[in-house]
């Protein structure tokens, strides 16, 4: 019972937050809200003994890439984008998709498993405290199975930071007196 | 140029942080200006372009008080010119007065006056140094800089009743005996000094965040400070060795031995060098004047009223921050006709605009320290 | 009784120990966070040559508690254009998310909120690196130009220097092989010695990244009072000033914690595996309290006032009070089951206390670091010898496990492969700073233009 309330805590604050964010006219509130959601989220995972995953989340999602969403905010001006025209029937597109989504999301949720070769096949899962302790089973596969992709990644991560500092680097200049 | 500086900082081309110069204020309320100074930095980014001062907040207008006093009457205010020096500044216009009337002071009390200076002299260094290291970061050299300091102005107050503006000296030579105890006072300080100073030099000398903040920082090469007008460590720092208790002796300065510190870079590190320096060869002096101050009448040969001839003369001495000069115009009355005095930190002052281009704005904090302004003096 | 009731029953049942944790964790921190600044405060005094706080109190021992209540009941300033929801959010993250790291730590062998979680070191760095949203936010919300780019100054050099200090506690997770709290500190003492001794380096690292991770002198040139650009504080006043500075003290006992149990043994006493030091360092705690309490009395003969006296007496009670709850399990035997943990909390309170000294003492000695000389720190030295660090371990690990060579020699040869590195390193550095600024001194004609 603990689980369930624990679950719908998160799950409503991660809802909430997301609707939040979508309405929100100011960007950085936007982003608050975003990093509310990932948090959230991140909630979730830890409470599916997924520990590696709730941390990575809050590490390079929250720690990481939010920072850097609010960097971008705080240092380009906003008002420029704002001012341009915008397509006018954006609000209606996003809400037929969204309702679309929400329809098809829901169809094969309720039907799963319940029409033969149709709808999502949801595994019984194993009761959380008998699974295999996350982050070692995490680096087994990581550094003996997965180990050629994990050290192409790392490379192409180095060459993405190299680059983007050669990129961002200012000219010299020489000082006039 | 027109005056094209606005006084906030601005914002340019769609970016919070422009690329364009950006003109910051700092003061005249601020913990690191020393005093009511404002600084108009124009900026490039981080780097400084250029910098501008305005001065006068502490404006008294001494020099036009002077014309409305009497001699032995305008010989306060000068203390309160240079306050954390103010023994100095009585020194130089004393011996301007006297020099106007052709009376020299007694032996006794030129030596007297010469511990008294070098022991304001040490003072004065001490708060630089102090306030200079608490701009950098360093928190404690303050205390104990303070904590010696405290034991000048007790020297001081036992004199003369007074610890900071002082009016030590008289038109003539001094009003007060030394008291009993002055020569195992200053004795005792001397002796002391030396491990204290040797205290701040473990602190800061060879601490290597210490010569990373003040090596190449606020350079001044000697052709600058010549040019400017720079004097005092700021000079001899860039190379120069020029020292007036040297060069035109006064007091009782040729009587002793002392070395003239100088530096090579003119960098802050080299005026730190030769502060520090300067306080060792101040004690010296001490130690050497306190063995053998003569005895003798301590006032010379003047009269209750002033009335020097008319004429003007112009006497200069090498107080802590530079060279203080005054030009007393007599037009033999009883008040000066005109007192022009010629402050060390008004004209080292004007090299803050050179020391400061191209550093970080983080250095101009270090760069104002090591000056070693007193508003007081600047804006009189 | 009905299954709701019956459910809440069992929940705390089985999870007392850390509920009561959790409590006295977030109860208590704001109280211990306020006395290290009183001990701050007194220490600095001490190192300046004066007394510090005198008067509220005997020996400024209630000041924590007069300045707290000052800054509860201050006028709540809040900017005209501040953006009111971040402002007020800002100060909070950061003292949640320093509480939040705490709840996995182990402040010795039972008192821990976060049992046996699996990513123990990991979760704190992790959790605690979120503090720096309530930096950037903070001064993003104050909206005013210079709090921003002290926000974005002090961010900057908070990532640089996590980067230094989480290569430096790979170094010892190397040597532990797990990343739970408690493993680590067993694994020390299986070792027969703390990992501080076995890869010093990597401490050093920790040490300085740590030191600029939480914003403290030397490298506090973001909210230092004498520069230009004030911080991204300078908004803040009441309470909300004390949420940032409460965070960021209780960061320092969270970072202080980590090398504790990484580096110093944890919860271990010195020498763990030597038994027949077990009584007498066992006992040592209750003698150095008592020790504290019978200097208490000795204080309490030279106060001045009346109160005063009655307070140092009062304090020399509470000091004997708690020796006498270290030394009773040492009497009464049945009670012999709490002296590991209380013990073991006693010392790792101790090596905090001891790590956090060590801040204090350098934040009163050396001067600050420019901010372009504090970042080619971090990145041009700390960064590439944390790195060298973690490859030196690694091959002694390999040394050690695969050609069979003793541990200690490993790991000699290869922190003095590091320390060579490093020597480089700041050689180059130096090289740098003396060529890159005399540019800087040309000569000018100061009568042109």
């Amino acid at each position: 019972m603990l689980d369930s309330i624990l679950f719908y805590f998160f799950a409503g604050v991660a809802v909430l937050s997301a609707a939040l964010m979508v309405t929100r006219r100011n960007a950085m509130h936007c982003a608050v809200f975003l990093i509310t959601t990932l948090l959230a989220t991140a909630g979730i995972f830890l409470q599916l003994r997924a520990e590696f995953l709730f941390i990575a989340q809050i590490i390079l999602y929250v720690g990481g890439i939010m920072v850097l969403f609010i960097f971008v905010i705080m240092l380009v001006r906003l008002d420029v984008p704002i001012h341009q025209m915008r397509f006018r029937l954006q609000k209606w597109v996003a809400v037929f998709v969204a309702l679309a989504l929400g329809f098809e999301i829901t169809t094969i949720l309720l039907f799963a498993r319940k029409l033969p070769g149709q709808g999502l096949f949801i595994q019984e899962s194993f009761p959380a405290d008998k699974l295999p302790p996350n982050s070692e089973a995490l680096a087994q596969s990581l550094f003996s199975g997965y180990l050629l992709p994990f050290e192409i990644a790392s490379v192409l991560l180095l060459v993405a930071m190299v680059g983007a500092v050669v990129m961002a680097k200012k000219k010299e200049r020489t000082d006039e007196s | 140029m027109a005056d094209t500086v606005q006084d906030n900082a601005t914002q340019q081309n769609g970016t919070l942080l422009g690329a364009d110069e950006l003109v910051l204020n700092m003061g005249p309320q601020h913990p690191s200006t020393h005093g009511v100074l404002r600084v108009k930095l124009k900026l490039d980014g981080e780097r400084v372009r250029g910098t501008e001062c305005v001065i006068g907040y502490l404006h008294r207008g001494v020099e036009k008080i002077a014309e409305n006093r009497s001699y032995q009457q305008f010989a306060p205010y000068v203390d309160r010119m240079d306050y954390v020096a103010a023994v100095s500044n009585g020194l130089g216009y004393c011996e301007a007065v006297e020099k106007l009337l052709n009376v020299e002071a007694p032996p006794r009390a030129k030596v007297i006056r010469t511990i008294l200076t070098e022991l304001q002299r040490i003072a004065s260094h001490l708060i630089w140094l102090g306030t200079h290291a608490l701009d950098i970061g360093a928190l404690t050299p303050l205390f104990y800089c303070f904590r010696e300091r405290e034991e000048i102005l007790k020297i001081f107050e036992k004199y003369c009743g007074a610890r900071l503006t002082t009016h030590a000296f008289r038109i003539g030579g001094l009003q007060y005996e030394s008291y009993d105890s002055f020569e195992k006072d200053v004795e005792r300080f001397c002796k002391d000094f030396e491990r204290h100073i040797q205290e701040y030099v473990d602190l800061l000398t060879g601490n290597s965040i210490w010569i990373g903040r003040t090596r190449n920082v606020g350079v001044l090469n000697a052709a600058d400070c010549i040019a400017i007008g720079a004097s005092g460590p700021i000079l001899r720092a860039s190379g120069v060795k020029w020292d007036l208790r040297k060069a035109q002796p006064y007091a009782a300065y040729d009587q002793y031995k002392f070395e003239i510190p100088t530096g090579t870079n003119g960098d802050t590190y080299d005026r730190y060098m030769v502060r520090m320096e300067e306080m060792r060869q101040s004690r010296l002096i001490c130690l050497q004047a306190i063995e053998n101050i003569p005895e003798g009448p301590i006032l010379g040969k003047v009269g209750k009223v002033l009335k020097p001839p008319a004429g003007e003369i112009y006497h200069s001495i090498e107080a802590p921050k530079g060279i203080l000069g005054y030009y007393i115009v007599s037009d033999g009355g009883t008040q000066p006709y005109r007192v022009r005095i010629r402050p060390p930190s008004f004209v080292n002052l004007q090299a803050l605009d050179k020391m400061t281009r191209g550093h970080l704005v983080a250095d101009v904090v270090a760069i104002i320290g090591t000056l070693d302004i007193v508003l007081g003096e600047v804006d009189r | 009784m009905n299954p709701t009731a019956q459910a809440i029953l069992h929940f705390l049942l089985t999870w007392w120990v850390e509920i009561v944790c959790g409590v006295v964790i977030v109860a208590v921190l704001p109280l211990v966070a306020g006395y290290v600044v009183l001990v701050e405060r007194k220490l600095m005094a001490d190192m300046q040559a004066r007394l510090g706080p005198m008067r509220v109190g005997p020996h400024g021992l209630l000041q924590p508690i007069a300045d707290a209540v000052k800054l509860l009941i201050k006028e709540d300033i809040v900017p005209r254009d501040a953006d009111g929801l971040i402002f007020w959010f800002a100060p909070v993250i950061s003292m949640v998310a320093a509480m939040t790291s705490m709840g996995a730590l182990a402040f010795g062998p039972t008192f821990q909120v976060a049992r046996d979680i699996n990513i123990g070191i990991l979760f704190v760095v992790g959790v605690s690196s979120l503090g720096f949203l309530g930096i950037i936010l903070g001064g993003w919300a104050s909206n005013s130009h210079y709090s921003i780019i002290g926000a974005i100054r002090s961010t900057a050099q908070l990532v640089s220097y996590e980067t230094a200090g989480g290569l430096a506690i790979v170094s010892a997770l190397l040597l532990s092989g797990t990343l739970k709290i408690r493993a680590i500190v067993d694994a020390q003492y299986d070792h027969h010695v703390w990992f501080g001794f076995l890869a010093p380096v990597a401490f050093f690292t920790y040490l300085v990244a740590s030191i600029a991770e939480t914003n403290r002198a030397p490298f506090d040139l973001p909210e230092a009072e004498s520069e230009l650009v004030a911080g991204y504080m300078t908004e803040y006043s009441g309470f909300r000033w004390a949420l940032y500075f409460l965070g960021e003290y209780a960061n320092m006992i969270v970072v202080g914690s980590v090398a504790t149990t990484l580096f110093l043994g944890g919860w271990l006493r010195p020498f763990p595996s030597v038994h027949w030091l077990d009584k007498p360092l066992g006992v040592l705690p209750a003698l150095l309290i008592g020790g504290v309490g019978v200097y208490s009395i000795y204080r309490a003969g030279k106060q001045p006032v009346p109160i005063q006296t009655w307070f140092m007496w009062a304090v020399a009670l509470a000091c004997f009070a708690v020796a006498g709850i270290f030394a009773a399990p040492w009497v009464f035997a049945p009670l012999k089951f709490i002296i590991p943990g209380l013990n073991g909390a006693f010392w790792f309170l101790l090596k905090v206390g001891a790590y956090i000294y060590v801040f204090m003492w350098l934040r009163f000695t050396l001067p600050r670091y420019r901010f372009d000389q504090l970042m080619h720190l971090g990145w041009y030295i700390l960064i590439p010898l944390a790195i060298v660090n973690v490859f030196a371990v690694g091959v002694a690990l390999l040394l050690e496990s695969e050609f069979g060579w003793n541990r200690w020699l490993a790991l000699i040869v290869t922190t003095a492969f590091t320390l060579a590195i490093a020597l480089f390193l700041v050689r180059l550095h130096d090289k740098r700073t003396t060529a890159g600024s005399s540019a800087t001194a040309a000569t000018t004609d100061s009568y042109a233009g």
